[in-house]
């Protein structure tokens, strides 16, 4: 199974990556390789397997609604490439998808 | 041609858990400072685990069986994918192919004030599922230079419930009676606070139009940023419009998202959109869960007595009209006003009673909330202060005007009936001989309205009362003044 240019460029698009023409090719190589070695499990016969959300044989875990403190501000902001005051400064962004 | 409108309606709302849906940060962040309400788990750092509130999941099976859905064994969560900043993982967590209800309906009633009547229209419920909020995101523009986004995670993990309805609604007014409903039950529930201007309770709108009679309608649009039941209706109604004309000028509808402006119309937002590839996926972090019928009767047995329910009761047990009980049952601390009063007022005449106290919430009362913006349940007017004064009027101690002036004055002091019918001296006078005085004297004072009754102008006769009502601060029993006044002109005849 070999992806398209396209294809690649859409996922690239979906994940915000620009990619030269050459990562395009690159990444088309290697995301068909993926592809492929997914697709031998597919030859499992599963007819009679229900499908499965989650392989982990766990069920029905909650928990109370107790409130537990939060963070304090400085610690949220550590990693903040930018920011202004106690909020995350980011790149405009007008328009939601 | 003639054209039907079909809307459906996508609405969410916040739920009043103590924490966030997948972390135990405050879920209440309204008075909060920014990203103080925040953890790393509602942050979305690699390597966190969330975990679910029992409560919200608890929560979303009460509305799901209030609309009448049934509630499979099964459900779980799923991730959404898509890149924005509001987003901080990148996915938000949601459900996609097992919601926690299905398939249920409300019943609209749809009240007419001049014909006092209700008709009936049912409206199906599609599904309820829970998902998180997102971060809240505040533009900024600067005039000189840059343009930039700040992001407040407080919001992000809050429990949001969505209610997806089929597209059964044929008017705008039909989907701001079923916005008002769901408003109304989900606060008997107790699940949201449901305020569309604070964001708790929020609406997006399918809407398309069709020939009628045809089974195939037009492309529908979905319409957006609307921030209150007015802004629905008139986005929708707008809409409606539009895409008639688009349709009778030869146009062609296409599928696309518009977004509500203040100004009164809508615009496209397609220009920004990217396709539609959510990825969803199920949330791996997440065991699925089961819920067990013997959990949804539990849960079903704590209902409490729902809107359409107390309506039926309130007709049964007061001779209440329909109109008058399906309006009081809009609002649950104005239900439980009613019934408050009227167990401050028992005794014979039950159904009488229950009208003339209806007749106050309805009119007069609630005239002074609105033109003061306050909540029946937050008012100095409790109802031992309502049902005082009524006391009153119904022992012919207060007159039907004093008792207008009285009733603003506890709305506005907090004090008693008896004390300020003291204190203003506003007893009625149910005594002819008491009013004869004030009435002379009202006489003597307007000749030219005597005249013109004499001379067969009965307007003259209303006025006259008037001032005899204006006088005595309307302490006067209407119908005593107008007889005496009658009695002493046509003397003058």
């Amino acid at each position: 199974m070999i992806l398209s240019q396209e294809e690649v460029n859409h996922i690239a698009l979906l994940a915000r990556l620009g990619l030269s023409n050459e990562e395009v090719e690159r990444f088309r190589e290697q995301l068909s390789n993926i592809l492929e070695n997914f697709a031998i499990l597919q030859e499992v016969d599963t007819t009679d397997v229900p499908p499965t959300a989650q392989p982990i044989p766990l069920q029905n875990i909650l928990r109370q609604d107790d409130v537990d403190s939060s963070l304090p501000c400085e610690e949220v902001m550590a990693n903040a490439p930018r920011r202004e005051g106690n909020y995350f400064r980011v790149k405009s962004v007008l328009g939601k998808s | 041609m003639d054209y039907e409108t079909i809307i459906g309606l996508e609405i969410h709302s916040q739920l009043l858990t103590r924490s966030k849906m997948f972390c135990r940060c405050a879920a209440d962040y309204t008075s909060a400072s920014p990203n103080t309400h925040v953890c790393p788990i509602c942050l979305g750092m690699p390597g966190v685990l969330p975990t679910i509130n029992r409560k919200a999941i608890e929560y979303v099976i009460m509305t799901a069986l209030a609309l009448n859905c049934s509630i499979p064994e099964f459900t779980k969560f799923d991730r959404k994918n898509y890149p924005y900043p509001d987003l901080m993982k990148g996915y938000q967590i949601s459900q996609y192919d097992f919601p926690i209800g299905v398939r249920g309906h409300v019943t609209l009633e749809m009240g007419d004030a001049k014909t006092i009547s209700v008709t009936r229209r049912e409206i199906r419920i599609t599904r309820v599922h829970l998902e998180e909020d997102v971060a809240k995101l505040v533009h900024r523009d600067i005039p000189w230079g840059d343009s930039y986004s700040l992001v407040d995670v407080n919001r992000s993990g809050v429990p949001l419930m969505e209610i997806v309805t089929e597209p059964d609604m044929r008017s705008p007014e039909e989907a701001r009676q079923l916005l008002i409903k769901l408003q109304s039950i989900l606060r008997y529930l107790g699940v949201s606070t449901c305020n569309m201007e604070e964001g708790s309770f929020r609406c997006d709108a399918n809407i398309s139009i069709r020939p009628i009679g045809a089974k195939e309608g037009f492309a529908k649009a979905e319409v957006k940023n609307m921030n209150s039941f007015k802004a629905v209706f008139l986005a929708l109604e707008y809409e409606a419009i539009r895409q008639r004309k688009v349709v009778e000028q030869g146009g062609h509808l296409i599928q696309e998202t518009r977004g509500w402006l203040e100004e009164g119309t809508t615009v496209s937002q397609r220009s920004k959109e990217y396709a539609h590839d959510y990825r969803y996926f199920p949330e791996p972090d997440l065991p699925p869960l089961t819920i067990n019928p013997s959990w949804v009767e539990e849960i079903r047995s704590q209902l409490p007595e729902l809107p359409e329910i107390r309506q039926e009761r309130l007709v049964e047990q007061y001779g209440l009209s329909f109109y008058d009980a399906s309006i009081l049952t809009s609002s649950k601390p104005l239900a439980d006003y009613f019934e408050s009063c009227m167990k401050l007022w028992q005794g014979d005449d039950q159904e009488r009673k229950a009208k003339i106290l209806s007749n106050w919430l309805l009119g007069d009362f609630a005239h002074l909330l609105n033109e003061n913006n306050i909540e029946i349940d937050e008012s100095r007017v409790t109802p031992s202060h309502l049902i005082e004064l009524l006391k009153l009027i119904e022992e012919g101690a207060v007159s039907g005007p004093a008792a207008k002036k009285i009733i603003e004055d506890i709305f506005h002091t907090g004090k008693r009936a008896g004390d300020i019918v003291v204190q203003q001296g506003l007893t009625q006078i149910t005594d002819a001989s008491d009013i004869e005085v004030t009435v002379k004297q009202v006489i003597g004072n307007h000749p030219q309205a005597v005249s013109d009754f004499i001379l067969g102008k009965q307007q003259a006769l209303t006025f006259l009362v008037g001032q005899i009502m204006r006088m005595t601060k309307g302490r006067v029993n209407p119908k005593l003044a107008n007889e005496v006044m009658r009695r002493e002109l046509e003397k003058l005849c």
